[in-house]
């Protein structure tokens, strides 16, 4: 496979065509209790100046690990096993010590993928960016102070001077990513090396600070090698992809083209799954392949369709299932001394969901989102307001209504490693709620967790396995099966698929599409996530700030958005504008 | 999008059967279940050490219950003055001490005053901790400001000073008595390590599910905050064993541990100190005896550590 | 920082309370005649049974008691020993010595310990790692008490390098010795949690980091992996206070030196219940405040406590 590239780039070789960085057959592998483990096997990429060059794979790809590979940044037991990394010409895995640290900062810099791991959380912020700037340049005292503020500014920290003194933990997730980036591009290297740079950020700042680097490493002319997962991302932000699985190139070339057109079937997965815009509600639809599932049926005329639009405008006509009345939620938040500040986390919110139907609500960190989740789970008590669930209002609920309640709405939360608790296994978990709700004898929970199993596409086999032998997405269906054991007649899906690589993500995305027509559930799909909710929604109610700025049908939401932040929110999402060739 | 005329490169793409694709997310059958429990059981069974450290505690708790097999010479009688300080001999091992009694079947007999207090110690604090500190914990409010703030003022106490105080005063001093008054001051360490464990298994998504899903309250704890806090006191545990047995020794050096006619380590030590000069073999065996218990407990609570904090083994 | 200092100082004001309450209930509300059992088998004449009645007020209710006492202690007045000397006398004369012997104990195990652990947390798997942690697990089984007299009989006795006990004065080079003795546990605690939190933060991001910034790895060991490890180190300072204190019973026992320690060791050899009291209440109280310094310290350390609410 490797041939090829190869003979393309000896074509460029002659003059001023010559790769900034040039990496062939790159062999990275860890040395582990079972003997060294390649995660990186056979990878070969040219990055010419000036160019932004993305690695996009899932989790356990390799994409990362290349990149540390280029700089030396490997943890303890990772070596590079064979391939040579020709930095303008020079190979850096020849490099002594010495001149790897002469190479990192000054000639290529990084922007780590994590801001709240990156700064060391015991020296201020001015110290860790004057200390990168010391020791790149000659600079000393006052002018090194006086660069660091400048860096810092560049960054997009516009009140450097009086924040220099500031910790880590005094800054937001965004502005640390800003000191991150001020950092790495410092020295003004020939190469920026960016690790999923806004990963952990909300979308309308990862936009900002996406857009902010991008004007700075043109002006600098720096050539950037980014890493992401999201296609969307790469496709926006780079004119060259490279595509890795299972440590492997699968494909590379330029981005368009890429997306257009992809070839290796992987990647035509990948671009599938990508939830971009131009997608539609996924549809229920049993796929007989189960080897390789088509991740979202693209027609749009088929029966099924018809059968959901009409079950949608039959459930419109009846009356709300879950009804919100202007419900506010107040934390008290101990400030210094005995003082409390109030924080507003739900302010005044309605909505109301129809039986049958899917709502979202969106919204970015502190949004109140989860918290609405918690407040209609009986989780917490609302401040004020009133929930409605079947007509009855929920509150003062005891006893024996709340646990009927509790029968009739279940969830399903985000971290699919907090939700599922170690020590029990997956039958027990699943058995749980039946035990705890007093269903049915022993042996006929036992038929019901088999039916479960059955039911998220796992196993019988699996009820004997504990939750850390599972991957992120089996975990969800675990979850999910749980959830459904007591027949409910609601699912509250707390960002429950936000943490799971893309693929994953559709499967289960499918998975809760069938349930819904099959079972006839109703969900509150709970999400930071705009691009899935044009999956998987019918409503959608937009949070900013603990209110509900805009709420309407997901068609309306996308084709429309009548507010700000809404609009916002929407041209944020990453390739959002990007043909995808499906 | 950017663009760049220079360097356009060409349309890549690996063969198919270089990359074979993988169904999404498969599960892998053939792997055997295995629980955080039998996971540690696996990773410690692996280690030397264990096993070491293990013998070497059944060996002092056999000892200890029945030191009449490993010895038929008395400790106590036919001590002759004529072999004071004596060398080893055939049937005398060790030697004599200074009132010419038998070393080895001193060191024999005095393991099982010194294992009680470690253990029962050990069990008291365990248990009062786990108890105190999930209460505390698990429910917080006024009950775990009352408690935390008890636990403060014990804490503020150094174990073995405050155990002089009280044993200053109280006139029996048998193992269980120390064995208490060792645990009134050791207590609020478990206590605290519980209730940070209990306070972070209380915040997790599992036990917010639980109680989503109906389970009662009380239930949530037994069943899924206790057993997954419960890992860092079980390490604390098995370490402070040792630790124990080496604070009983210290107080009956000092003459205010388990009193005079009981046979100990600690007080053999102590009556051995005034010949070191002429007999350091008096001391040392006792003492050797005391810090081969006390490495064995710390051995083990290293294994146990590293195999119930997986972070742990992967850094290995 | 400022409310940090106030929280920590409020915090240590039911502690000091509790604690000496805490002390004086066990000796005095114990069911039985506190005076036959602070003097055990050594019961002294009547009127010294008189003098000490009066001393602790022990015709007064026991609450009233223990205010007479504290009241007296925030006035100087420390108690009494068995022979009938103010404790704030004998405390004058014991404690600088005292004060040297831990400094020196302290200075030891901190900076041996530290750089031990630094070594070995660099050098994990190695040899000088696994020797340590033999070496640090040894230290820690033997009790003080035995690394005493060993370390006794191989330098005072056999080799000849020092004296078998202290003099009076308790010069600075006859404290090393036992000061070595002291610090012996508490350096193997010390080497275990910095080569723990060494080994912790050298797979840290930030550490990754501050390595791709091109900074050079003695800056990076330095700056960022040992002064992020010094955090839990001085925390444990700290609690260890406490085994110090015993420790220096026992070491200022063995060589035989006139500190606050060896005042209690002989003070309990003799069964001198009112010195031992008295002495340990006031061991217990410079333990609270210790405790309180090395808590501001750690916050020094670390900002995100300093800032804290």
């Amino acid at each position: 496979m490797t041939e090829t590239v190869t003979e393309t780039v000896g074509q460029n070789t002659n003059g001023a065509h010559t790769p900034l960085l040039q990496i062939t057959n790159l062999e990275v592998g860890f040395q582990t209790q079972r003997g060294l483990v390649p995660a990186v096997r056979g990878v070969s990429l040219s990055l010419y100046a000036g160019q932004t060059l993305a690695i996009v794979g899932e989790s356990g790809s390799g994409k990362t690990t290349t990149a540390q590979a280029i700089i030396n940044l490997l943890a303890g037991t990772g070596k590079i096993t064979a391939g040579e990394i020709l930095f303008e010409g020079r190979d850096l895995t020849q490099l002594s010590a010495n001149e790897m640290q002469a190479v990192r900062g000054r000639q290529i810099g990084y922007v780590p993928q994590d801001p709240m791991s990156n700064l060391n959380p015991v020296w201020n912020i001015g110290y860790q960016v004057e200390e990168a700037i010391k020791s790149n340049s000659g600079l000393r005292g006052r002018d090194a102070r006086q660069r660091t503020i400048e860096v810092l500014k560049e960054a997009g920290l516009s009140d450097a001077e009086d924040r220099l003194k500031q910790f880590p933990h005094q800054f937001s997730g965004g502005m640390r990513q800003r000191v991150l980036i001020g950092i790495g591009l410092s020295a003004r290297p020939k190469l920026l090396i960016a690790d999923e740079p806004t990963s952990a950020l909300d979308v309308t700042v990862q936009r900002q600070i996406l857009d902010h680097l991008a004007t700075l490493t043109r002006d600098y002319g720096t050539s950037v090698l980014f890493i992401t997962h999201d296609l969307g991302l790469a496709a926006e932000r780079a004119e060259q992809l490279v595509v890795m699985y299972q440590g492997k190139v699968v494909e590379s070339g330029p981005s368009q083209e890429i997306l257009a057109d992809p070839q290796h079937p992987y990647t035509q997965r990948l671009v599938a799954a990508a939830p971009s815009l131009a997608s539609r509600r996924i549809q229920a639809k049993k796929n007989e392949d189960a080897a390789a599932p088509a991740i979202f049926s693209a027609g749009g005329t088929d029966t099924a369709l018809i059968r959901r639009a009409t079950d949608r405008e039959l459930a419109a006509s009846g009356t709300d299932l879950i009804s919100v009345v202007g419900i506010t939620k107040m934390y008290r938040i101990r400030k210094s001394g005995l003082k409390y500040d109030e924080l507003l986390a739900v302010n005044d919110v309605s909505f109301g969901v129809k039986k049958g139907t899917t709502t979202a609500i969106v919204g970015e960190s502190g949004s109140g989102k989860s918290t609405v989740a918690k407040l209609i789970l009986q989780l917490e008590n609302t401040t004020s307001g009133r929930i409605e669930f079947d007509g009855r209002d929920l509150a003062g609920l005891k006893g024996r209504e709340l646990l009927n309640f509790r029968r009739r709405v279940q969830p399903v939360f985000q971290d699919p490693y907090g939700s599922l608790d170690p020590q029990y296994n997956v039958g027990n978990t699943i058995a749980e709620p039946l035990l705890a709700h007093k269903v049915g004898s022993s042996k006929e929970r036992q038929k019901r967790v088999l039916e479960l199993l059955d039911q998220v596409s796992l196993p019988a086999a699996t009820q004997f396995r504990y939750p850390s032998e599972l991957s992120g997405g089996q975990r969800q269906r675990i979850a999910i099966a749980r959830a459904l054991a007591l027949k409910p007649d609601v699912l509250v899906l707390d960002e429950a698929v936000s943490a799971l690589d893309v693929l994953v993500q559709g499967q289960i995305l499918n998975l809760l599409t069938e349930l819904q027509s099959e079972l006839g559930l109703t969900y509150l799909f709970i999400t930071h996530d705009l691009a899935v909710v044009r999956l998987v929604a019918d409503n959608v109610c937009v949070m900013q700030k603990g209110r509900i700025v805009e709420a309407a049908s997901t068609d309306d939401v996308f084709d429309n958005p009548r507010e700000l932040y809404t609009q916002e929110l929407l041209a944020a999402i990453p390739g959002a504008h990007f043909e995808f060739g499906r | 999008m950017p663009s760049s005329t220079q360097g356009r490169q060409p349309h890549f793409v690996a063969a198919l059967e270089d990359t074979p694709i993988v169904a999404i997310d498969r599960l892998d059958e053939t792997q055997k279940a295995s629980s955080t429990w039998s996971d540690a059981w696996d990773s410690m069974r692996r280690r030397p050490t264990f096993w070491i450290s293990s013998a070497l505690i059944l060996l002092v708790v056999i000892v200890a219950l029945f030191p009449t097999l490993f010895t038929q010479t008395s400790p106590t009688a036919n001590c002759l003055l004529g072999n004071s300080n004596g060398g080893p001999e055939a049937d005398h091992p060790f030697g004599f001490t200074r009132q010419g009694c038998d070393i080895y079947a001193r060191v024999i007999f005095g393991t099982q005053a010194s294992v009680t207090v470690g253990l029962l110690a050990t069990v008291i604090v365990t248990l009062f901790g786990i108890i105190v500190g999930s209460l505390a914990g698990y429910y917080g409010g006024f009950l775990d400001a009352i408690v935390s703030r008890i636990g403060d003022i014990f804490f503020a106490i150094p174990t073995v000073l405050g155990a002089i105080v009280l044993l200053s005063v109280l006139p029996d001093r048998s193992p269980i008595v120390i064995a208490l008054v060792l645990s009134i001051f050791a207590w609020p360490q478990i206590a605290r390590i519980m209730r940070g464990a209990v306070l972070s298994a209380r915040n997790s998504d599992y036990v917010n599910a639980s109680v989503a899903l109906g389970v009662s309250k009380f239930k949530i704890l037994i069943r899924h905050v206790v057993p997954n806090a419960i890992a860092p006191v079980i390490v604390i545990a098995t370490v402070s064993l040792g630790t124990f047995i080496v604070a009983e020794a210290t107080l009956s050096f000092l003459g205010i541990g388990l009193g005079g006619g009981i046979m100990s380590w600690g007080n053999d030590i102590s009556q051995a100190q005034t010949g070191i000069r002429t007999a350091p073999q008096v001391l040392m065996y006792p003492a050797a005896a005391l810090s081969v218990t006390v490495l064995a407990f710390l051995m083990l609570g290293d294994v146990v550590r590293d195999a119930l904090d997986p972070q742990a083994r992967a850094r290995r | 920082m400022l409310w940090y200092t106030g929280k920590r100082l409020l915090q240590m004001i039911p502690v000091f309370f509790g604690a000496t309450f805490l002390i004086y209930f066990m000796v005095f509300s114990l069911p039985g005649d506190p005076i036959a059992a602070l003097f055990g088998d050594h019961p002294p004449s009547p009127a010294v049974i008189e003098q000490i009645r009066a001393e602790y007020n022990l015709d007064e209710p026991f609450f009233v008691q223990y205010l007479i006492y504290i009241g007296g202690f925030f006035q100087g007045d420390l108690g009494t020993t068995y022979s009938g000397r103010a404790v704030s006398d004998v405390m004058a004369a014991a404690f600088p010595i005292t004060a040297r012997l831990a400094l020196l104990a302290l200075a030891m195990e901190a900076v041996a310990g530290i750089f031990v652990g630094l070594v070995a947390g660099l050098r994990k798997g190695k040899f000088f790692d696994a020797s340590a942690l033999v070496v640090s697990l040894l230290l820690i089984s033997v009790p003080t008490f035995v690394i005493g007299f060993v370390l006794q009989y191989v330098f005072a006795i056999n080799l000849g390098w020092a004296r078998t006990t202290v003099s009076g004065a308790a010069p600075w080079s006859e404290l090393i010795l036992p000061a070595l003795v002291l610090a012996s546990v508490s350096f193997a605690y010390i080497v275990r949690l910095t080569r723990a939190s060494v080994s912790d933060n050298l797979s840290a991001d930030f550490v990754r980091t501050a390595t791709a910034k091109g900074l050079s790895r003695p800056r990076v060991v330095t700056v960022h992996v040992l002064r992020n490890s010094l955090v839990p180190v001085v925390t444990f300072l700290g609690v260890d206070l406490g085994s110090l204190m015993v420790g220096a019973i026992v070491t200022e026992g063995i060589f035989n030196i006139n500190g606050v320690g060896g005042t209690v060791f002989k003070a309990i050899r003799l069964g001198e219940g009112p010195t031992v009291v008295s002495f340990i209440a006031v061991m217990v109280v410079i333990f609270v405040v210790a405790n309180l310094l090395v808590d501001l310290l750690y916050a020094a350390l670390d900002p995100r406590i300093r800032y804290a609410k």
